[in-house]
C-alpha cells in the first residue's frame, strides 16, 4: 500500500524563487490497484513519485510505502518498490542477464536465487533471444523489456510507473500497458504517472488530477465522470485543472 | 555501510569500465606508451643533440691581433676549432648562429708575451647556446695550454722547473652516484609523470561514473535500488581509484621495462654518451616502489576530487569543463617541484602535490628522509580523507544529484 499524507516539495531556485513542485498532497493506493497520477508536463508528477521512491526527501508531509515510512526506512522501501520511467536507463555496456543480476544482488539475492529468476524473467518477458546481448545494441522493445525485468527483479510489492510509453511505438506502449496490468492482477500496489488520457482510462482504478503541485481532483473514472458532467477524460481533466475557465477568459 | 554492496557496486562499475574503449585507452595505453615513449624520445633526442654538438669542429672568428701572427697561427693549427676569416658583423653572426664564438686578440698579443707585459682575450659566445658553449670551451682550453706552454718556456728560458709556477694539481671529482645525479636530471620528470598520469587515470572513469551517469539516466536507476547512497559513492570511488592506480602501476612497470631494455634498443656507446651528458638517469628501483606508496593517498585525494567535481555537473561537457582547469592545479606544484633549488623542508611537506613531487625526486635517486616521507604520507592522507568525506556527502544531496 502506498499511503502519502500531505506531502509537500520545495525547490528553491536562485532566479525563480521557492517553487512548490509538490504541494499538500494526500492520497492512498492499495494493493490490487492501479492509482493513476494525472497531469501536465511540470504539474508535479514526477515529483511526487520521487518523493515515494525516497529518490528525494519531502520538505513537508510524510508518506508510506509498503508499511515503511519514507524518510525513516528509504532502503526498505527501495527494498519494496520497482521504479520505471523513461528516465531510468540501462547500462549500455552490460548484457540484459548482467544487468538484472546486478539490481538483484544489490536487492540482497543469492546467487541460485538470481539464476532462477532470471530464467523466470525470461520466459515471462520473452528475453532469451538477446539475453546475452549488451544493452547498447537493443532496439527500444528490447529495452524496454529489460527494465521491465529490472523492475521485477526483486518481486515488489509496490510498483511505481512514471511516464513509461513515453516516446515509445504503438505496439511496445501497449505491451507495457498489458505488464501494468498483470501487475495489477498479482496484487501488486501500482501507481502510474501519465500525461495520456486515453491510458488513464484503460488502466486505472483510482485517477488522482495533479496540476501545478496540487491534486485538484480524485476519484475512480466513473466518479470524475459524475463529478464534472464529462464522458471525455480529457474535457474532466480540462475542467479540474481550471484550464476551461481560462480558456473562456 | 554495507560491504557486500560497495563490492557489488564495484564489480558492476570495473566491468563496465573495463568494456569502456575510452577508459582502456586513459587507463592503460597511455600510461604503458607515454612513459617509454617520451623517455626514448628524451633519451634520443638528447643524446643525438649533445653528440652532434660535440662532434662539430666549430667555426670561430679572431677579432683583432693583426701584429700577432703567432698566436692567430696556433689557433689556426688547432683542429678542434674552425677558424673562419674575419668579418664585421661577427656579433650579428654569432646571434644568427652562423658563428659559434669569436675572440679579441690584442693587436700587440705576441709583442706583449714576449715582453711580458700583462695581457689579456676575451672570449665572446652566445650564453646558454650549447654549441656556442662548446666552442668557448674549446677556445678557453686552447688559450689555457697556450698560456701553460708560454710560462713553461719562459721558466726552461731562466733554467726553472714548471713545478715554481704550479707546485700541485686540483682536480674534481664525482662522489655522487650516478644515479643521484641523474634522478635529480631526467629522473625528476618521472614523478611528474606519475601525478600526471594518477590524475589523468581517474579523469574519464570518474565522469563515467557520475555525470555520464546522470547524462544518460542510469543515475536514476541505480538511486532506485535499495543500496545506500554511501555505499554507492564508495562503490564507484573504489573503481575510480582502481583506475588511477592501475594507470601509475603501469607507469611504473613501463618505465622499469624501458630501462631495462635500453640496451637493446641503443648501443653502448649510445649509452655511454647520454650517461656523460646528463641524459640518462639510473633510478633506485626500492626509490620508485616508495614513489608508488607516497602516491597511494594522492590518488585517493584526486579520485575523491574528481569524483565530486564530476558529480556536480549535469553532463560530461559540464564535468570536463571543471576537471579540466584542475589539470593546471596539478602541474603548476608538480612542476615547481622540478625547479632548481626548490628542497623538501617541513613547510613544503605539507604542501599537496608539490610535496610528493619533491619526494620523488628524492627517492628515484636512492635519498630518503623518512621523517619528511611519513609527514608527506600523513598530511596528504589527511587531505584525502577531506576529500572523500566531501565526495560521500555530495553524493547524499539531492540538489547535486537531481540538479537541472
Amino acid at each position: 500500500m502506498i499511503e502519502a499524507l500531505n506531502l509537500t516539495k520545495v525547490f528553491h531556485d536562485k532566479k525563480r524563487g521557492e517553487i512548490r513542485a509538490v504541494d499538500d498532497v494526500s492520497f492512498t493506493c492499495q494493493p490490487g490497484q492501479i492509482y493513476g497520477l494525472l497531469g501536465a508536463n511540470g504539474a508535479g508528477k514526477t515529483t511526487t513519485l520521487r518523493l515515494l521512491a525516497t529518490l528525494l526527501r519531502p520538505t513537508g508531509g510524510r508518506a508510506t510505502v509498503a508499511g515503511f515510512d519514507t524518510l525513516a526506512e528509504p532502503e526498505r522501501v527501495r527494498a519494496s518498490v520497482g521504479f520505471l520511467a523513461t528516465s531510468t536507463a540501462l547500462y549500455g555496456r552490460l548484457t540484459a542477464r548482467e544487468t538484472i543480476a546486478y539490481f538483484a544482488r544489490l536487492n540482497g539475492m543469492s546467487d541460485p536465487a538470481i539464476a532462477e529468476r532470471v530464467a523466470r524473467l525470461a520466459d515471462e518477458l520473452d528475453l532469451h533471444e538477446f539475453l546475452d546481448r549488451r544493452v547498447e545494441k537493443f532496439s527500444t522493445g528490447m529495452k524496454q523489456k529489460t527494465s521491465i525485468a529490472r523492475t521485477l527483479v526483486h518481486d515488489p510489492a509496490v510498483l511505481i510507473f512514471d511516464e513509461p510509453t513515453i516516446g515509445l511505438d504503438v505496439m511496445t506502449a501497449r505491451n507495457i500497458l498489458r505488464f501494468v496490468r498483470d501487475c495489477r492482477a498479482r496484487g501488486k500496489t501500482v501507481i502510474y504517472s501519465t500525461h495520456v488520457m486515453s491510458e488513464v482510462e484503460k488502466i486505472c482504478d483510482t485517477i488522482g488530477i495533479i496540476h501545478h503541485g496540487k491534486l485538484v481532483a480524485e476519484g475512480s473514472l466513473a466518479a470524475l465522470r459524475e463529478r464534472f458532467g464529462q464522458q471525455d477524460m480529457e474535457e474532466i481533466f480540462v475542467r479540474a485543472v481550471g484550464a476551461d475557465k481560462e480558456e473562456a477568459a | 555501510m554495507n560491504l557486500h554492496n560497495i563490492f557489488t557496486v564495484y564489480r558492476k562499475e570495473l566491468r563496465d569500465s573495463l568494456r569502456d574503449r575510452r577508459t582502456l585507452i586513459s587507463m592503460i595505453v597511455i600510461p604503458t606508451l607515454m612513459i617509454p615513449g617520451l623517455m626514448t624520445f628524451a633519451f634520443v633526442v638528447s643524446s643525438k643533440v649533445i653528440n652532434k654538438a660535440r662532434e662539430e669542429v666549430p667555426p670561430v672568428m679572431v677579432v683583432g691581433g693583426d701584429q700577432s701572427p703567432l698566436v692567430r697561427a696556433a689557433l689556426a693549427a688547432d683542429a678542434k676549432v674552425r677558424l673562419v676569416p674575419f668579418a664585421g658583423n661577427w656579433e650579428q653572426q654569432i646571434s644568427d648562429k652562423q658563428l659559434r664564438a669569436a675572440v679579441k686578440i690584442p693587436a700587440d698579443f705576441d709583442a706583449a708575451l714576449t715582453q711580458g707585459v700583462p695581457t689579456e682575450v676575451k672570449i665572446l659566445n652566445y650564453e646558454g647556446e650549447l654549441r656556442s658553449g662548446f666552442a668557448a670551451g674549446e677556445l678557453r682550453n686552447f688559450f689555457n695550454d697556450y698560456r701553460e706552454k708560454t710560462v713553461t718556456a719562459r721558466l726552461a728560458g731562466r733554467g726553472l722547473p714548471p713545478t715554481l709556477v704550479k707546485p700541485f694539481e686540483v682536480k674534481t671529482e664525482n662522489v655522487a652516484p650516478p644515479e643521484k645525479v641523474g634522478g635529480n636530471l631526467i629522473g625528476g620528470m618521472i614523478p611528474y609523470m606519475f601525478i600526471l598520469l594518477c590524475f589523468s587515470g581517474a579523469m574519464y572513469p570518474a565522469m563515467d561514473l557520475t555525470a555520464v551517469e546522470k547524462e544518460r539516466g542510469t543515475m536514476e536507476t541505480i538511486l532506485c535500488s535499495p543500496v545506500a547512497r554511501t555505499d554507492l559513492v564508495l562503490g564507484k570511488f573504489l573503481m575510480v581509484l582502481t583506475a588511477s592506480l592501475t594507470t601509475a602501476v603501469i607507469s611504473l612497470t613501463s618505465t622499469g621495462v624501458t630501462f631495462a631494455a635500453r640496451g637493446v634498443f641503443f648501443g653502448a656507446a649510445d649509452l655511454a654518451a647520454a650517461a656523460k651528458a646528463g641524459a640518462l638517469p639510473t633510478l633506485d628501483p626500492a626509490g620508485l616502489l616508495l614513489v608508488l606508496a607516497m602516491v597511494f593517498p594522492v590518488a585517493v585525494l584526486f579520485c575523491a576530487v574528481l569524483l565530486a567535481v564530476s558529480l556536480f555537473a549535469k553532463t560530461i561537457k559540464e564535468a570536463t569543463s571543471y576537471a579540466t582547469p584542475l589539470i593546471i592545479l596539478i602541474i603548476i606544484p608538480a612542476m615547481m617541484g622540478l625547479l632548481p633549488g626548490v628542497e623538501l623542508n617541513a613547510r613544503l611537506a605539507m604542501v599537496p602535490i608539490l610535496n610528493i613531487a619533491l619526494a620523488s625526486k628524492e627517492l628515484v635517486s636512492g635519498v630518503f628522509h623518512w621523517n619528511y616521507l611519513a609527514l608527506i604520507f600523513g598530511s596528504t592522507c589527511v587531505y584525502a580523507a577531506v576529500a572523500l568525506a566531501l565526495c560521500v556527502r555530495m553524493f547524499n544531496r539531492e540538489d547535486v544529484l537531481f540538479r537541472t
